[in-house]
């Protein structure tokens, strides 16, 4: 007790100094705390909202498709065995149809990918219902805003599609765009145009096709079946994942620094008050504190720079902190170009766990930068540190 | 005969300077009584602060046997000295060394502090010391805002404040006044009586010279001269 209170009495006294150390400390631990919290809200956010619009609780594969060749994509559908065609019944699972294109708006052409959808379906965010038409003669077709951008395509649009048939040649129909939809996943945007499943199945010939079968999101074990591969979320969110643990590690680099530049601060002042203070300590020595007493003293000194640095986080970080998870904070434009879906707006979150844990290593490295210039201290004589001599 | 509190036998102190030596005292025989009121006089530079620090454990004999308290200083541990300094001893440095970050109060009750002593004690204790030394007006004042004269005497208060059973007091009154000089002094003087206080004294002035009861005299760190001074006549 008698330390704390000799070390809050030195720490009180030495002004300027101390508070220069706790603003840059008291900086590098909200920073680092709430850059935690971004990139713990980001992940979760993304994931949830991959698995809203895209890919539910996971997927089928047709054994042949694979998104990133497009010459698979043509071969890659077939009919849905009985299992997964019990899924689609039991409302469990939707299907969905992807057939390479090109459309023609404005005499331009463009490649896309015709996609076919079930109008009914509700395993995905996804206005599939506005597919929905009485008019027998009119194809509907539904794009998104950004395809809308890309190809100045507007409601009540009629657009040329071009597609090959089940053998090889050409075919080709006009469609009519009956709603242009925002939303988050730029994957289920850019470059594709959705079309009623019935109706492309019929224009492909391919008579309960599909190319990938969406699961229901929380849906239980699934069953195995030949020539459709199941792709769990691990493998779905495999790569966004490697991007967001790319970007923690990166955005913990640069924070790092910061919280180094607050070590060496600390180290900094503990060196430089071990030196000024050689008579001091011969006094205390002098006046019967035991050198470990006086080291204890010092690393405390230095120590109360983190809890003051974590009270004058306090006063700034938890405001910042509620209200980042609160309310949130709004998203520039950015992250749809990256390719990455998750909302305009991100809510931080913090595990408490993780909260304590990253608070307590931090509180002990100031701890141990603190100890670590007093160790001169050990080898100090009374006699030379009282006339304020190096040892 | 008196108890031997303090029983130096043949105590040399040797540095090392450059490549040679230097030796800041030499074969040192000395005996200090419980109740001593003594100083070391001589020349700045014949080893008075030297074996002030010898005997305060802050520093380590070269040479011979150091016993103070019943504990020999050149076997002792650097715990052991910490406490016998810190419940025995009382130190007033040549320099002061106060305590720069503590206001006078705090400084005088630093040592009170480390006793562990109760808030009310300390209070108490405190008070009497700066009334020893005519300091009730300076208490919150910090070392920086004080005259020379009066860090001198904070920091003989805060030597004497726990009432040790030895005061080491280096130069105490090099930068008092006349007439604080004999204050203090005469406080000195009282609890040597009252309480068997030992004091010894590094000094060359002569106001000290006068209220003590040994002289020592070293030169060029040999005792040169060691005399018992006759008591005083009384105060007019
Ligand atoms: N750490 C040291 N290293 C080398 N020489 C030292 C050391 N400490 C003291 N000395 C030398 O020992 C001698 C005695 O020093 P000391 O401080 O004991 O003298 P003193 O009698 O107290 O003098 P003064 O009256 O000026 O205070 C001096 O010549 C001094 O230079
Ligand atoms: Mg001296």
């Amino acid at each position: 007790m008698l330390i704390f209170k000799l070390a809050y009495r030195n720490i009180k006294g030495a002004g300027i100094r101390t508070w220069l150390n706790v603003v840059v400390l008291s900086l590098a631990f909200v920073l680092i705390i709430f850059s935690q919290g971004m990139i713990d809200g980001m992940n979760e956010q993304i994931i949830t909202t991959m698995q809203d619009t895209e890919i539910g609780g996971g997927q089928y594969w047709h054994h042949l498709f694979d998104p990133y060749d497009q010459f698979t994509i043509e071969d890659g559908h077939g009919e849905l065995p009985v299992k997964l065609q019990e899924l689609v019944n039991k409302r469990l699972a939707t299907p969905m149809l992807w057939v390479p294109g090109s459309i023609f708006p404005d005499r331009r052409v463009q490649a896309v990918v015709l996609k076919g959808i079930d109008v009914d379906q509700t395993i995905i965010q996804l206005p599939s219902d506005k597919l929905k038409i009485n008019d027998k003669n009119i194809i509907p077709a539904l794009i998104g805003t950004r395809m809308a951008k890309q190809t100045k395509l507007k409601i009540g649009d009629f657009v040329t599609a071009r597609w090959r048939d089940k053998d090889g040649t050409f075919d080709a129909t006009d469609v009519k765009i009956v709603h242009i939809m925002s939303t988050l996943a730029p994957r289920m945007d850019s470059q594709q145009i959705w079309l009623p499943i019935s109706t492309l199945r019929q224009m492909i010939d391919g008579k309960g096709h599909a190319t990938v079968l969406t699961l229901k999101k929380d849906i239980g074990p699934v069953p195995i079946v030949d020539k459709w591969i199941h792709r769990d979320l691990n493998y779905l969110l495999k790569e966004i994942r490697a991007l967001i643990k790319s970007k923690r590690v990166s955005t913990l680099i640069f924070y790092g620094i910061l919280f180094g530049m607050g070590l060496l601060a600390i180290f900094d002042t503990q060196v430089l008050a071990i030196f000024h203070r050689k008579k001091e300590i011969g006094t205390l020595m002098a006046l019967g504190m035991g050198r470990w007493s006086v080291i204890s003293l010092f690393t405390l000194e230095g120590s109360l720079h983190g809890v003051l640095a974590y009270l004058l986080g306090a006063i700034y970080g938890v405001p910042l902190l509620v209200y980042t998870s609160t309310t949130g904070i709004p998203l520039p434009e950015i992250t749809d170009e990256m390719g990455i879906a998750m909302g305009s707006t991100l809510y931080t979150r913090y595990g408490i766990p993780v909260l304590l844990a990253t608070m307590l290593i931090l509180f002990l490295t100031v701890v141990f930068i603190s100890f670590l210039p007093t160790k001169s201290i050990v080898k100090l004589k009374p006699t030379d540190a009282l006339r304020g001599k190096m040892a | 005969m008196q108890d031997t509190l303090i029983n130096i036998h043949n105590l040399s102190k040797h540095y090392s300077i450059g490549g040679g030596q230097f030796s800041a005292l030499k074969n040192v025989d000395l005996k200090i009584n419980a109740g001593d009121f003594m100083g070391l006089v001589g020349p700045s530079g014949s080893g008075k602060t030297t074996l002030l620090n010898v005997i305060g454990a802050l520093d380590s004999p070269s040479e011979g046997s150091v016993e103070v308290l019943k504990l020999k200083i050149e076997n002792i541990s650097a715990k052991q000295a910490a406490k016998l300094r810190k419940e025995k001893l009382g130190f007033i440095f040549q320099t002061y060394n106060l305590l720069p970050v503590y206001n006078v109060y705090e400084n005088i009750e630093f040592p009170l502090l480390l006793l562990q002593l109760s808030s009310t004690q300390r209070k108490d204790l405190v008070m009497q010391a700066l009334e020893w030394v005519g300091l009730l007006d300076k208490v919150k004042s910090k070392p920086a805002q004080l005259s020379g004269g009066e860090c001198q005497r904070v920091a003989i208060a805060r030597a004497m404040v726990k009432k040790p059973q030895v005061v080491l007091a280096d130069e105490p009154t090099a930068n008092l006044d006349a007439r604080n000089s004999h204050n203090i002094l005469q406080t000195m003087e009282k609890l040597n009586q009252l309480l068997g206080t030992t004091f010894i004294f590094a000094t060359h002035d002569a106001k000290v010279i006068g209220y003590l009861k040994r002289k020592v005299t070293l030169i060029d760190g040999r005792v040169e001269e060691d005399i018992t001074l006759p008591p005083r006549g009384p105060q007019c």
